[in-house]
């Protein structure tokens, strides 16, 4: 274990939720249950993401009265790819939701492995 | 700088701009508009990938006023222009084979959305070849990935919406990954542009600081993108996916997105991490096992099967098993034989799901085997395409398949530590793939009393076009492949 | 005494049923009749046995596989999370200042932005201009993803209804006319659009842009949709307007940066002026660009509500 796993609490407290994301998509047969864990997935990358342009001291990257220095504002690039990276999460949730609704219209069931069963009984 | 320096920026922004306007066209109005786009991108690859075998050097296109690393920037060598070409021709074949497939298949007023889908979709395949830019690379890679998914379940029954939800589980996993390896990669260098990441990637690996988030780095990113590829322990959706959709999606998915994030893993193997590096962390030791697992564990299934489509889509899993096991052989040569590999399973993977259909058609629908006795004298031009096509994937000479095993083969020999267990796999996967593949050959060609309907050439003429050209494809790889290792070859040092 | 042994042995041969006529009471058996609901449940029993018997969920071996999945479940994900820490614990400090991450891009980025760009607000500056391919991309994963919810959920218009349909289609069933939420709203909804509008606007000169922007606008239709119904949003509201606006909005994004990516790579004199910095109307593109960005993300999260509430506008 290295030097910086207290000075990096965040980002270690973002890879305890990837994994707590990752156990919620295998262990939970209810397909909901599977999305919430795949989003706490992409948004505990995120939170890693956005710690990495933190400068202790500095402020929000908004030129105020004219000061322009490296010393007074935080990283700009990690905030930037965070945006980008939220809409892309939104965007396959409400891909993954709407299939989960065909789904359920159908079976009316929201587990897979049921789905899965009744789909081999149905043949094809 | 010239005119023509433009075209890999025209590319991509042909495909998107197509993509944007057909959500208001009618269906004919997409459909012309997409064969249109296919056809004008592959001139411009074709003009590019002239031009630069004329200059011998690389374009460097800035995407704005900023020079990279402040802005984008995309980067078109020989390999980059020619991959282009390839994908354009195989997507274009396939389109037209399946077009027939599609109007049954497919609700009326959804036909426009589906020629939206493969618009963007050739656009995030040519901006994955072409890009510079890591984060630029991730963004496509989630484009790509949601056209999959609408490509696979476009055909709405519960088989197919069933394949596009375990996709989409397995493939926001891979993304998940290759997102946290971005990312810690940009925290230990700085740079998000491929070529300074590997600057500063290898004075950290000679300096000696970050060991450890460099093998963690290494083995997300080839992790995320193993499991988008359908990588042996990754490959429970590609049965499902590829055997029940529309058949011009599953001709698209089986040959092109697979291999779209096999060339971004390439790219990354020598544009961001090094060579080097790749091979002296273990990583590629690993892939390689998991190469031969896949070759075998892909034929035993297939052979298992009853149903034909589900067949083929295995042998695909065995296939991208080859392709793993090139990149984990680790040296120049099993990289050539692991792009060629690509091109040749593309061209002749489409050419057996476009056969197939054929077959199907003819036997009343179905495709269990026990109806396909005998359909390759009821439909001639499909019997003929399945047998060409199973004979390049066992390896006989004259088509691709046995160039492709070639050299894979004297790849496996020129490193000694891999060759045995390289070499055994080899023959044992061409045993079991003749296996499936010549049984079904010998019950298409097997004579029936059973009298089916009958198609001729006469009565498609638009499909018995597509597979002629589909052979001529396969035949041409097969015999010219000389100057086809040369391009890859050359392609290679430019790209590093 | 003749007659009496005649009826005795009459009786012992069971001939002569005459016998017991008006005796006793006997009424002829009917043939039997089953009524309908008796077969049905017993077929129904038979198939409730059946599962029970057969049942997946109570046998013993399958209840033996779960929990050997669900050890080896949560193991993989303890060895992953352990292996990942050890890996942030060898990552570069967060918060300090002498990291790789500060080099010199987001050198040139603070000190030279605003006078590149035009644009106040760094990161808006950034990913409108600096790196606008990008975000080109991720309105396209809008666009794409919107497609193919469309493609999922859009009820056609032409198909009748059979009778399946119209059971599932419960969501025609809406909520009326409630009092709270209509009065709430007629306030509400002005003010939340009042400031969608100023977010868009002043993406480049504060904390905000296209993306919160058009958050804020969707919710605020959002709201209006659940408080006064599908009736009144569709008189202005069509499949029409989502068509038109998402086509006009992403092609002005995709021509005016293809004019900007062809004149930067080829060196040329792009015409358009940078303003004065402070001032609403400057940088150049990016306050176009981040109006065209805020109306596709809006219309694009109403889409997604009407979609998953009632298959169409």
């Amino acid at each position: 274990m290295g030097p910086n796993l207290w000075a990096n609490f965040g980002e270690a407290v973002s890879m305890i939720l990837f994994c707590i994301g990752f156990a919620n998509l295998l262990l939970h047969k209810n397909l909901i249950k599977k999305i919430i864990g795949l989003n706490i997935m992409d948004s505990s990358i995120y939170l890693f993401l956005a710690l990495k342009g933190y400068i202790a001291g500095h402020t929000v990257p908004i030129v105020v009265d004219g000061v322009q220095s490296v010393d007074a504002y935080i990283n700009p690039i990690p905030s930037g790819l965070v945006l980008t990276g939220i809409v892309v999460s939104v965007s396959v949730t409400a891909l993954m939701l709407s299939l989960t609704i065909r789904l359920y219209r159908r079976y009316q069931t929201l587990d897979l492995d049921e789905i899965s069963k009744r789909l081999k009984k149905e043949g094809l | 700088m010239d005119f023509i320096c433009n075209f890999p920026f025209f590319s991509i922004m042909i495909s998107m701009f197509s993509g944007i306007v057909s959500a208001v066209l009618s269906r004919k109005a997409a459909k012309w508009l997409n064969l249109i786009s296919i056809w004008v991108i592959w001139f411009l690859s074709a003009v590019l990938l002239y031009y630069i075998f004329g200059t011998g050097e690389i374009i460097v296109y800035k995407m704005g006023h900023f020079p990279a690393p402040w802005g984008n920037e995309i980067r078109a060598g020989l390999l980059e222009a020619g991959l282009a070409l390839f994908f354009c021709s195989i997507m274009l074949l396939s389109m037209t084979g399946g077009r027939k497939k599609l109007m049954g298949e497919v609700v009326e007023e959804k036909h426009n959305l589906y020629y939206i889908l493969v618009d963007l979709m050739l656009a995030s395949l040519l901006a994955l070849i072409y890009t510079n830019d890591l984060f630029t690379a991730y963004v496509f890679v989630e484009i790509n990935t949601i056209s999959a998914c609408g490509l696979i379940m476009i055909r709405q029954n519960g088989r197919t919406i069933e394949a596009a939800v375990r996709y989409m589980i397995m493939s926001l996993l891979g993304s998940g990954l290759l997102l946290m390896g971005i990312c810690m990669l940009y925290d230990i260098t700085g740079h998000l542009l491929m070529s300074n990441i590997r600057d500063a990637v290898s004075s950290i690996y000679s300096a000696g600081t970050y060991p450890v988030p460099l093998t963690v780095t290494i083995i997300l990113l080839t992790c995320g993108l193993a499991m988008k590829s359908a990588l042996f322990p990754f490959h429970t959706w590609v049965a499902d996916a590829y055997g029940y959709s529309t058949v011009s999606s599953a001709a698209i998915l089986s040959s092109l997105v697979s291999k779209g994030y096999i060339i971004l893993l390439i790219k990354i193997i020598y544009r961001v991490i090094g060579f080097e590096v790749y091979r002296a962390s273990h990583i590629i030791d690993v892939v390689f096992v998991f190469g031969l697992a896949g070759m075998i564990m892909g034929s035993i299934s297939a052979i298992r099967e009853n149903d034909i489509r589900r067949m083929i889509a295995y042998s695909s899993v065995a296939q991208i098993g080859y392709i793993y096991m090139g990149i984990g052989l680790g040296t120049r040569y099993a990289m050539i034989a692991s792009i060629f590999h690509i091109l040749s399973h593309a061209a002749t993977k489409s050419m057996l799901f476009i056969g197939a259909i054929g077959l199907t058609d003819v036997s009343k629908g179905s495709r269990h085997f026990e109806e396909l006795t005998g359909s390759g004298y009821r439909h001639k031009i499909a019997g003929i395409t399945f047998a060409v096509g199973s004979l390049s994937m066992v390896g006989i000479p004259l088509f691709s398949g046995f160039i492709s095993k070639l050299l894979f083969a004297q790849a496996a020999v020129l490193n000694t530590r891999k060759m045995l267990p390289a070499l055994i796999v080899l023959a044992i996967s061409t045993i079991l793939n003749a296996i499936y593949f010549m049984k079904t050959v010998i019950r298409i060609y097997t004579p029936t009393e059973e009298e089916g309907e009958r198609i001729t050439m006469k009565q498609e003429k638009v499909y018995a076009l597509t597979c002629i050209c589909f052979i001529a494809l396969n035949i041409f790889i097969g015999m010219c492949s000389q100057p086809i290792v040369d391009w890859i070859g050359a392609g290679i040092d430019m790209f590093a | 005494m003749k007659k009496l042994t005649n009826k005795l042995l009459n009786w012992l041969n069971a001939e002569d049923t005459s016998v017991f006529d008006n005796a006793m009471e006997l009424k002829m058996q009917e043939p039997k009749e089953e009524k309908e609901e008796t077969v049905e449940q017993r077929m129904r029993d038979r198939l409730h046995i059946k599962d029970e018997v057969y049942s997946e969920s109570e046998t013993k071996e399958v209840k033996v596989l779960r929990i050997i999945y669900r050890t080896l479940a949560i193991i993989l994900c303890a060895f992953i999370a352990y292996n990942l820490l050890i890996a942030v614990s060898w990552l570069p400090r967060t918060g300090e200042f002498d990291k790789p991450v500060n080099n010199e891009v987001s050198a040139r980025y603070i000190e030279k932005g605003l006078q590149e760009t035009g644009a106040v607000n760094i990161v808006t500056g950034m990913i409108l201009d600096y790196r606008a391919f990008d975000t080109f991309g991720e309105s396209n994963v809008l666009n794409i993803a919107t497609i193919t919810v469309l493609i999922l959920l859009r009820r056609n218009k032409k198909k009748l209804p059979n009778e399946i349909e119209e059971k599932e289609n419960d969501r025609l069933l809406e909520p009326k006319n409630d009092v709270i939420l209509q009065k709430a709203a007629t306030f509400l909804v002005p003010a939340i659009f009042l400031f969608g509008i100023y977010v868009i606007l002043n993406g480049h000169l504060s904390p905000g842009g296209g993306f919160s922007g058009g958050a804020i606008i969707g919710a605020g239709l959002i709201l209006y949709v659940s408080a006064f119904g599908f009736e009144k949003t569709e008189k202005f509201f069509t499949e029409k307007t989502q068509k038109v606006i998402s086509l006009s909005a992403l092609l002005f994004y995709c021509l005016a940066k293809s004019y900007s990516f062809f004149t930067g790579a080829n060196e040329l004199e792009s015409h358009i002026p940078l303003g004065k910095a402070g001032a609403i109307l400057s940088s150049g593109l990016i306050l176009p660009l981040n109006i065209c960005v805020g109306l596709v993300v809006a219309v694009t999260m109403y889409t997604f509500y009407c979609m998953f509430r009632k298959g169409e506008f």
